[in-house]
């Protein structure tokens, strides 16, 4: 039995859907993060483990995993807030498919930003003048709660309307969407509300808000989805939208 | 769920609130009162008050049912939006026939 304050047992997740978990002893260090953990093994233990990461300070969102049963960024997850009785579990993040080892693949998960039509429809061209918003305004603190995000998976990993419905287009997605629809410069919300009015979108959120318990830049997606709901119940009674 | 699914869900629970509170008084009061079946039946036969109480009451019931049973399909069941609407329409049909009649019984029997 090693000593827990001076060895960590780490068990990280090996090969694809089908794997194992495989045991590594890894030294234990003042403000280790569970990354510096992971890559203390692909380093010094086994040079064929998989994982992403890029920035190292909590702004690429690209070192999301699950840690102990929790999707967190590793990055800035301390060991010492974590391990238990010096144990650490780092699997693949849930509801994504699994690439190797630790890289999940992402593709869904960006897909369907782009189905909920997160990219900005600019109502102005570059030969207009720069539009005046006022930070204080209901519309634009709306938008400042949401803009946030870094994409890095995890409310999408935890969220449990995503394990069971392959089509919901989830928290990150969703939260975007709302973040634009705050936005008073875009102008391509009759789209956008069409796009997550539909089946698989916010209407399919239960509120069970594990996005928010988990979101590692402390948002509310479930607030923002709330949001998408009552600006999509308007618009239909409008007639705005056509389901 | 589509946004128009969600309206007639959520506009269905928050017609059934009163409805339901309205329904439990009542049992409490004929509970409370000794009331036998002939005393209720007496009371309800040929009231259309208590004809469309109780009708609209079981119409969004079996809207409000039915859409929630297509969710849990859907979330649930191998079972994509087609299939499970028209179990759930079944369902509510079903539902509907079910309740209706319990409603002619006591109010045109």
């Amino acid at each position: 039995m090693s000593d827990p304050q001076a060895e960590l047992t780490v068990a990280l997740w090996r090969g694809a859907a089908q794997g194992r978990y495989e045991t590594y002893r890894v030294p234990r260090r003042a403000s280790q993060t569970v990354l510096d953990v992971v890559t203390y093994v692909q380093r010094h233990l086994d040079p064929t483990l998989s994982y992403r990461f890029a920035c190292r300070v909590g702004m690429c969102g690209s070192c999301a995993m699950t840690v102990n049963g929790r999707p967190r960024w590793t990055c800035r997850t301390h060991v010492s807030n974590v391990a238990e009785n010096g144990r650490l579990q780092i699997g693949p993040l849930e509801n994504l498919p699994v690439i190797k080892d630790l890289a999940t693949d992402m593709r869904a998960f960006f897909e369907k930003w782009q189905q909920a039509k997160g990219t900005f429809a600019p109502s102005r061209t570059r030969h207009d003048a720069i539009e005046q918003i006022k930070p204080d305004s209901p519309a634009r603190i709306a938008a400042d709660a949401a803009i946030e995000c870094i994409n890095c998976g995890i409310c999408y990993a935890a969220c449990d309307t995503v394990r069971w419905s392959s089509d919901y287009l989830g928290p990150a997605a969703l939260n975007r969407a709302w973040s634009l629809v705050s936005d008073e410069r875009d102008s391509g919300n009759r789209a956008r509300l069409a796009a997550v009015a539909a089946s698989g979108g916010c209407h399919a959120c239960h509120s069970h808000q594990s996005c928010q318990e988990h979101c590692p830049q402390l948002l509310n997606p479930t607030a923002s989805i709330a949001g998408l709901k009552r600006r999509t119940v308007a618009a239909y009674l409008k007639g705005e939208l056509k389901p | 769920m589509t946004v128009r699914l969600y309206i007639w869900q959520r506009g269905t629970a928050a017609l059934m609130l009163p409805l339901v509170l309205v329904h439990v008084a009542v049992i409490f009061y004929a509970t409370r009162k000794g009331m036998t079946a002939a005393d209720i039946l007496a009371r309800t036969r040929g009231s259309v008050v208590w004809a469309s109480f109780y009708g609209v009451f079981v119409c969004a019931a079996a809207i409000h049912a039915s859409i929630g049973l297509r969710n849990v399909l859907t979330e649930w069941s191998p079972l994509q939006d087609r299939g499970a609407g028209w179990c759930a329409i079944v369902f509510g049909l079903v539902l509907l026939m079910l309740g209706l009649r319990a409603v002619f019984a006591v109010v045109l029997a």
